[in-house]
């Protein structure tokens, strides 16, 4: 046992770092440091400068464009990435559909799609959840009906992220009303200016614009963008969500958010000296760094066994420990953040909004600390809430 | 003991609660946030027919006479609703430098005001580097002839942006944490040299960032006691904590109230979510929580008039961290249980994690109360 990278992985990691350092915009690194939402160009533009690296997709096979780096240093890059910090890749096309196609999708769709993916050409985004189908997935109702050379979908999506920006949606869509409902549903790509769809955005708590509602009302889409079989969409989409394995837990992103935290305490003042003196705060940061320790170190385990093994690819429980663990640090961060800026937490202080404040009050770095602590508690909700993870293991490893 | 309210007490809590179910839907606050004030100036008349604003004040100054249970009823019932009004710093703040720091001649001329809700009220104390300690004072008052000169600037002074007069601390001696040498104001925010601007907070309560250069006042602008007015500014904030804990307990009550509506309602998997004993349970310990915030709040509107300082000052930061942690819990409870409508501006639920989450930074968050309480030895009266 050796829990320290060894040398090449070192000379790796630092070799990504200073990829970061000379290549990553100083006004896109200045949004992620302040906890701003990246513009859909800022996302573009680092995405490209990734890309002519041959870094946009790194775990794709080697033939798709991926760097053929084993799990460790997949896992290094993403930390190294999300710690600098960089805007990670659109997970919608890289980590999900990305996958879908090159394991299940033919050879035109490959071609069509893949490199448009890795150099964000096409921006994608998830249509899998609905109004009456959000834990249960499988019941969804967006009916996609067979007519000559198309479908015809009609039905609604919504919480779709960044459906606004989006060139492509990929849908789970009812292609057999009769079938048992896993049975029934098919992975349909399609092109959001076909007419009959629309977008229309919805505000979150913290005042943010990042997701939608889409409804599709008779639109026709070309048997062609079936991915796989009609009626095992099912299969694709538990493949999809079972995937994302090495970047789960967010491991970086706490990091990053911790060591933020620190610097800001050092700056606010708390019964005249520096918060950060107060060794009460010091005990609340101290914990979590534990816990973050801890989940770094599961996570490597996870890396490490499907370095070993190669990744399944199948749903694995180990995903939904660090889904857990990985959403109660980010939100634990967060609220941490919030508290350290005392009452200018207060403020309201949208870059969207109408109601937001100009000119900025109190210190500039307040300002995204009490909204991105009501926008973190999305992650123990979205991509399969904790009460289903939790579930997943109950059942899946201890066998209740 | 007894936890009873009397019969007078049981009769306000119904007509404010009718009144508010009348006029106070979700939709109609929409409405009143979005407005150039952001409050009901409709509303505000209508709390004044009511007799709201008279009830701390004494009789003898016209007002109904009423104590800290009367402040907790209607805290409680205006946090259930979300009311943005500016009760807090008008009545409970304002009010309370009035009735326990006034001499005479200002409290029979503004009082009056507040009663006819003529007179809105606010509390400047918060500045940049002070965070919850109210001795923290930099601002200064020069003395000038029989007046003083102020300079200086006060942060996030609830409805600071609509206070007819606003209540002040400066430095009128000593160093920025001295105990002694802080002297309360009260300033007209139309006076030369005074800067004010208005936003609106995360909850949707209105606030304003408030500059003072070269402010001049006259004598009769000092509040209370020269030199030393920390030992009145700490009961009446002390008061304000106890009407916080009590609106608390309406924001708290609220949220579980619709989740468990929420989780009869919604269906997965072909039953109501309710019918998954995890939420069930989930919904308990929010339920157990808002029980436990519920005595604290009761405990601090009983100290609340506590002459003994340091007891009071106890009980103060015992309830404060006890509703800031259980309106955590509540809130973000309520959140997950919701899913993804929990996340929505358009959903009712996220506005009163939000508020919550505001209650619990106003006066002081759980970790500054727990850490007062800790340093200040504990709850010895257990
Ligand atoms: C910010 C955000 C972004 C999102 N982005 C996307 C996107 O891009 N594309 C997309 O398709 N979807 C997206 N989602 C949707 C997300 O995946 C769903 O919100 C999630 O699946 C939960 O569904 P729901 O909101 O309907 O909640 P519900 O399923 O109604 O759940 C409500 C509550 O019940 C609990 N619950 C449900 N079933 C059980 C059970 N069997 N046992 C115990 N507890 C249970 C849940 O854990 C939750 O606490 C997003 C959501 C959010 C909040």
């Amino acid at each position: 046992m050796d829990l320290r990278f060894t040398d090449e992985e070192i000379a790796f990691r630092d070799e990504v770092r200073a990829f970061f350092r000379e290549n990553l915009p100083e006004d896109i690194r200045r949004k992620m440091i302040d906890g701003e939402m990246v513009s859909r160009d800022d996302l573009v533009r680092w995405t490209r400068i990734l890309n002519e690296k041959g870094w946009a997709v790194p775990h794709w096979p080697v033939e798709y464009g991926g760097t053929g780096w084993d799990p460790m240093r997949q896992y290094i890059f993403l930390e190294e990435l999300q710690k600098f910090p960089a805007p990670s890749p659109l997970p919608f096309g890289v980590n999900m559909v990305g996958p879908v196609i090159y394991t299940f999708g033919n050879e035109e769709q490959k071609k069509r799609y893949l490199p448009r993916i890795a150099n964000l050409d096409d921006w994608w985004c998830q249509g899998f959840s609905e109004p009456g189908a959000g834990s249960d997935l499988a019941s969804l109702k967006t009916r996609a009906v067979r007519k000559g050379d198309h479908y015809i979908v009609n039905g609604q999506k919504t919480w779709t992220t960044l459906a606004q920006y989006a060139d492509w949606i990929f849908c789970l869509v009812r292609t057999d009303p009769n079938a048992k409902k896993q049975e029934g549903i098919s992975f349909l790509l399609i092109d959001m200016k076909t007419p009959g769809i629309e977008v229309r955005p919805i505000v979150t708590i913290d005042g943010g614009r990042e997701i939608n509602e889409v409804f599709f009302t008779d639109v026709k889409v070309p048997v062609e963008n079936l991915v796989g079989q009609e009626n095992k969409g099912w299969d694709y989409a538990k493949f999809l969500l079972g995937n994302e394995r090495t970047n789960i837990a967010r491991v970086g992103i706490s990091k990053q958010r911790v060591a933020r935290i620190r610097e800001l305490a050092a700056k606010e003042m708390s019964g005249g000296r520096p918060l950060l003196d107060d060794p009460r705060f010091r005990e609340k940061l101290a914990s979590i760094e534990i816990d973050l320790k801890a989940l770094a170190i599961t996570q490597l385990r996870v890396v490490a066994a499907d370095a070993k093994r190669g990744n399944s690819g199948k749903p694995d429980p180990a995903s939904s420990v660090l889904k857990i663990k990985g959403s109660e640090i980010q939100q634990a961060t967060t609220h941490l953040l919030m508290r350290v800026m005392g009452p200018y937490a207060m403020p309201y202080q949208s870059e969207t909004d109408e109601g937001s404040n100009e000119p900025p009050v109190g210190p500039d770095y307040a300002a995204h600390a009490a909204p991105g602590y009501f926008n973190y508690r999305k992650v123990s909700i979205y991509g399969g809430s904790n009460e289903i993870q939790k579930n997943i293991i109950a059942k899946a490893v201890l066998g209740l | 003991m007894d936890f009873d309210l009397t019969e007078e007490q049981s009769i306000l809590k119904d007509s404010l609660d009718r009144l508010l179910a009348d006029r106070y839907s979700f939709e109609a606050r929409r409405g009143y946030m979005a407005s150039a004030e952001g409050w009901s100036a409709e509303m505000w008349s209508r709390y004044a027919e009511m007799g709201l604003m008279a009830l701390p004040f004494a009789e003898a100054d016209g007002g109904i006479g009423g104590g800290p249970v009367e402040t907790m009823i209607v805290m409680e019932s205006l946090g259930r609703v979300l009311a943005l009004e500016p009760y807090f710093p008008t009545v409970v703040i304002g009010g309370g430098f009035l009735r326990l720091g006034a001499g005479d001649e200002l409290r029979t001329t503004l009082v009056p005001q507040i009663m006819d809700g003529s007179l809105k009220l606010a509390f400047a104390h918060t500045e940049r580097n002070s965070r919850y300690d109210l001795t923290h004072v930099e601002t200064v008052a020069r003395k000038d002839g029989h007046g003083y000169v102020l300079n200086g600037a006060k942060s996030v002074v609830l409805h600071g942006d609509s206070a007819d007069r606003i209540f002040v601390t400066a430095r009128t001696a000593g160093a920025a944490r001295d105990k002694k040498g802080v002297t309360l104001f009260l300033i007209d925010p139309r006076a030369s040299g005074i800067g004010l601007h208005g936003y609106r907070n995360q909850d949707g309560q209105r606030a304003a960032e408030l500059t003072l250069d070269n402010v001049r006042v006259g004598p009769e602008a000092v509040v209370g006691e020269a030199d030393n007015a920390l030992p009145l500014v700490r009961r009446v904030a002390d008061q304000g904590i106890a009407a916080l804990a009590a609106e608390s307990i309406g924001v708290m009550s609220a949220m579980h109230k619709l989740t468990v509506d929420y989780l009869k309602v919604r269906k997965q998997f072909g039953v109501p979510i309710g019918a998954f004993q995890v939420l069930q349970h989930k919904a308990v310990d929010m339920f157990v929580a808002t029980e436990q915030a519920r005595s604290m709040a009761m405990y601090a509107t009983m100290m609340a008039d506590a002459e003994d300082a340091d007891e009071r000052a106890r009980a103060m930061h015992a309830a404060k961290a006890e509703i800031g942690r259980a309106g955590r819990l509540v809130g973000e409870m309520a959140i997950q249980l919701h899913g993804g409508v929990g996340m929505t501006m358009e959903y009712d639920i996220g506005h009163f994690f939000k508020r919550m989450t505001m209650i619990d930074i106003t006066f002081g968050d759980s970790d500054h109360h727990l850490r007062a309480l800790a340093e200040a030895g504990g709850l010895t009266d257990l």
